[in-house]
């Protein structure tokens, strides 16, 4: 079925199954492979986006979900003021690893952000407990998104 | 031009590999789609242990879209493949020996069709009896895995020095205890994949998720009778490997797939459920220890006896109990050792290796030890690890005299004056109703390098390009640890250079040269040795080069500052795009071989051991946990975690951290929550939902220090650290919760329910009256609380 949505701001036509998992849409369709896939099943948020603002796993989103929505993936994200505030506070807090889970991660921090400016750490905890991390222990994550919640807050003072 | 700064060895300096995934643009084994691809996928056998009579492919066959269904007949060779022991089928062709072996592999044009069709294809297998708890399986009469070793024994190995039964009568004072360990899975973000193509010329190109491009070399060739200089593996970088990527896992399928694919690619990825059942996974472990010290607290003797169960192939299993056993006595001086052990094929799946290969098993038991010493002999804990802490000169457990860099003491001193320790009473007092703070200790090492008899060596090679960049050709994989981002350091700092004229290309077998896994905590340690060596080499041709286009009759005054030579008495300058146009495309390539130190002489105490056997290197850590235990429902907290780590030099003291506090989180999952559940031989954590790794709200704010000492072998003194973190947490947690509550849990994971049950079996007053004090806790206790059992199998 045909499904007009923007897609990192850009309008977007596609034509395919109603069905078919927006995570597969996404990466095998669209070429836009900075959504993850490490369970399939909603348990890692590897595959988190935006819809709409909101964080939402995009291994459980089917396509015929998105028309009419705006979905932001990391590879807008990064083009966003704020997303590339955000990247940026992952890179020089040392929050990349393996960076698997990177982009997911960044999706629900940026969604987190944007309901709270100012998140202590344990909101930030809470905030991204729904995406895990093999690699870093979340230390560094959560710094990073101190880190951007201050670097945002001082751009928009300034 | 002229603020362009080198990198430098020892600065914090950013990954090189960040931003491009914090972008989503790092393209890793699982993002490569090329056209025309065709999905392949494996059936898995489904029983235990069985006979194959046959596949029946008609149903699969028949659902539109599917290409090929192939069996045993279409595997070219000896279809048996194996780090070591060529054991394991790529297609069962023969017997079926645990529920994930693969038995078919289905070609199709849609995940959609694979997933059908592998679900269609019916096995057909005559049931044998099988064995899934390691102590049956060594029993008489017990079935049998592998012909070629009696009593389902892969290996049975001992370490004696000195005279530990006599020693250990003579003690004034012996502990002992019976610890289980449970198997405990990778679950690296990225699961198992590759794409693979057959080439016009008969060669196959792989792109794979791999730890270990070269050996998967060899290993595809060995499986399927194909000459190496057919096989081309490239490994990007991985999301997450800890092990688990070490030794085939799609490799030897994706060439099959590859050579009846008719030249299209073939892409397999393994699903999350798929990464459970059938991928590689650490060692269940049972121990049995005594530990004896004179009453001034002088470690005495040693016995213990360890069984590994390593499933239903040997991966590298003899090797890491071989590991296991080296640190069966702790970085501590015993001068009577007995340390026996067993590893044994059972029909559950395969055990290989993981972060901390079998190291973490033996440390929970000698570390509960320890801490059961020091209350029986009246000592603190930390006094007790730091009288018998080993020092260079020392002799270890394994009978080995060390002489490289030995911080254990330092690490157990800097703990000595942190505010977690030192506050401990007062932290402990703030308590809230209901719940219990304690306090623990361990002391952890982790050898790094392959050991003896294997030549742990790496090639590096480093380029100028026309263009005038430098090209490190990494030949060892980064699983998400940093170890190419170490090389472009390396690289920046002995050539000068910033990360702008650099470039690091992940391993690729044409281009780049045999250098060993990425493993053991030797990759940045052997691979980045060699390349200091080529770089040097490198430095010295450069400066040559410029010398003569500037005519000038010594080298003595050029310097290599970011992307130029200079010539300051003149003021001169080359670019070195300049100077690269002035070189032939040999001179531009440094290749350079280290080989990693071994022990000479190797002490005569160990029998039984294959290869592996002693370590020369170690890191060293101390680590301490303070816990906050819910006494209603048996929840432990871990509320602060501080980790002190001996890595020689720091090269870059972010990345440093970063495998700290990730070994930390990794173990603390292992610790409390992380267990492969099976049911004869079938996985039944068959997702992340069932198999609980620790998530933002589990891990607690981790301290990490570095004790720097300096290991005078190591590219910049420094020694590897991935894996030493890793064996804290248990312990450490373990040891808290005997402080906070007098329980002494001894099966791992230290789960809520294990808790309240030691806590009720325990007397009413130690559980919820204040803390008993040490003293009542007498030796008979110590070693009777839970017996063994079969749970963890
Ligand atoms: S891939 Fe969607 S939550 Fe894991
Ligand atoms: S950085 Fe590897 S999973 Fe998070």
């Amino acid at each position: 079925m045909p499904i007009r949505f923007e897609l990192n701001g850009l309008p977007t036509d596609i034509d395919c199954a109603a069905d078919r998992r927006v995570i597969d849409l996404l990466r095998e369709d669209l070429g836009l492979f900075g959504t993850k896939e490490g369970c399939g099943t909603g348990e890692c948020g590897a595959c988190t986006i935006l819809v709409g603002g909101e964080a939402r796993l995009a291994c459980l989103m089917l396509a015929a979900q998105l028309a009419g929505r705006q979905v932001t993936t990391v590879e807008g994200m990064t083009h966003t003021p704020d997303g590339a505030v955000l990247a940026q506070a992952f890179v020089e807090e040392g929050a990349v690893q393996c960076g698997f889970c990177t982009p997911g991660m960044q999706m629900a921090a940026l969604a987190m952000l944007r309901q709270n400016a100012n998140p202590s750490r344990e909101a930030i905890r809470e905030g991204l407990s729904g995406n895990l991390c093999r690699c870093t222990g979340y230390v560094k994550i959560i710094a990073a998104v101190q880190r951007a919640a201050r670097d945002i807050s001082d751009e928009r003072r300034a | 031009m002229t603020d362009r700064t080198p990198l430098c060895a020892g600065k914090p300096d950013l990954r090189g590999d960040a931003t491009a995934k914090a972008s989503g643009k790092e393209r890793f084994a699982a993002d490569h789609y090329p056209d025309l691809l065709l999905w392949a996928g494996a059936v898995r056998a489904g029983v235990s242990h069985a006979r194959l009579k046959a596949v029946n492919t008609t149903d699969a066959l028949a659902v539109p879209g599917v290409i090929r269904v192939l069996t045993c007949a279409d595997v070219p060779g000896p279809n048996r493949h194996g780090i070591i022991h060529k054991d394991m089928p790529v297609l069962v062709d023969d017997r079926i020996r645990y529920p994930g072996d693969a038995v078919a592999l289905v070609l199709a044009e849609t995940r959609e069709a694979l997933r059908e069709a592998v679900s269609l294809v019916r096995v057909e297998s005559e049931a044998l009896p099988a064995v899934f708890d390691p102590a049956a399986a060594l029993a008489e009469g017990a079935p049998q895995l592998h012909e070629t070793h009696p009593a389902n024994t892969l290996m049975a190995a001992e370490i004696r020095k000195g005279d530990a039964a006599g020693a250990l009568a003579g003690c004034d004072v012996v502990v002992a205890g019976e610890f289980s360990t449970q198997v405990q899975a990778h679950a690296f973000l990225e699961t198992e994949n590759g794409v693979a193509r057959l080439a016009e010329d008969g060669s196959i190109d792989m792109v794979v998720s791999s730890q270990s491009p070269f050996r998967d070399r060899l290993e595809v060739g060995a499986a399927l009778g194909i000459p190496f200089n057919k096989i081309r593996i490239r490994a990007p970088h991985l999301g997450g490997g800890f092990g688990g990527k070490d030794g085939a896992t799609v490799q030897c399928l994706l060439a099959v797939a590859a050579l009846h694919s008719a030249g299209r690619p073939v892409k397999m990825h393994w699903e999350r459920e798929e990464n459970l059942a059938a991928g590689y996974k650490r060692h269940a472990c049972q121990l049995h220890y005594q530990l004896g010290a004179r009453r001034d607290g002088t470690l005495q003797a040693l016995i213990c006896h360890l069984v590994y169960d390593t499933g239903a192939y040997a991966h590298l299993g003899g090797e890491v109990m071989e590991l296991g056993m080296e640190h069966g006595g702790g970085p501590y001086r015993i001068p009577h050792v007995l340390v026996t052990g067993k590893c044994v094929f059972t029909n559950n799946p395969v055990a290989g290796a993981m972060r901390a290969f079998g190291v973490c098993q033996v440390t929970f038991a000698v570390e509960a030890m320890m801490d059961r010493l020091a209350r029986e002999l009246d000592l603190g804990p930390l006094e007790l690890r730091r009288r018998n802490a080993l020092s260079e000169g020392d002799t270890n457990c394994s009978g080995m005299r060390v002489i490289t860099s030995t911080g254990i003491i330092g690490c157990l001193e800097t703990l000595r004056l942190h505010p977690f320790w030192e506050q401990r009473e007062e932290w402990k007092e703030q308590a809230r109703p209901h719940t219990r703070r304690g306090v623990g200790l361990a002391s952890v090492w982790n050898a790094a390098g392959y050991g003896g008899k294997v030549r742990d060596a790496a090639i590096a090679k480093v380029e100028l390009t026309p263009e005038g960049t430098v090209v490190v050709h990494s030949a060892v994989a980064d699983m998400g640890q940093g170890n190419s981002c170490a090389f472009m350091q390396i690289a920046g700092h002995v050539l000068g250079q910033d990360a702008a004229q650099l470039i690091v290309r992940q391993p690729d077998t044409a281009t780049a040269y045999p250098s060993g896994s990425s493993a053991a905590g030797r990759t940045t340690y052997t691979f980045g040795n060699a390349l200091i060596k080529a770089c040097e080499e490198l430095k010295a041709r450069l400066i040559n080069r410029a010398g003569l286009l500037f005519f000038i009759d010594s080298d003595q005054h050029l310097c290599l500052v970011p992307g130029k030579v200079v010539h300051p008495p003149s003021g001169r300058e080359l670019s070195l795009q300049q100077i690269a146009g002035f070189m032939s495309q040999e001179d531009r390539v440094c290749i350079s071989q280290f080989v990693a130190p071994v022990c000479d002489p190797v002490p005569d105490t160990a029998t039984g051991f294959f290869i592996g056997f002693p370590h020369v290197i170690f890191a060293y850590g101390a680590h301490l946990a303070r816990i906050e235990v819910d006494l209603l429902t048996g929840v432990i907290q871990v509320c602060d975690y501080l980790a002190v780590t001996d890595g020689g030099t720091v090269v870059n003291p972010v990345m440093f951290d970063q495998q700290v506090e990730g070994g930390v989180a990794q173990g603390l999952g292992y610790a409390l929550m992380e267990e492969v559940v099976t049911r004869e031989g079938r996985v039944l954590s068959d997702g992340l939902s069932t198999y609980l790794i620790p998530g933002a709200m589990d891990v607690p704010n981790i301290v990490s220090l570095a004790w720097q000492g300096h290991e005078a072998t190591g590219p910049f003194g420094m020694k590897g650290v991935g894996e030493v973190a890793m064996n804290g947490p248990l312990p450490a947690v373990a040891n808290a919760l005997s402080d906070a509550c007098g329980i002494h849990l001894q099966h791992a994971p230290l789960t809520p329910e294990r808790v309240l049950m030691a806590m009720s079996a325990g007397s009413e007053e130690g559980c919820k009256g204040p803390a008993p004090p040490v003293e009542s806790l007498g030796r008979s206790r110590a070693s009777s609380v839970e017996r063994p059992n079969a749970h963890t199998l």
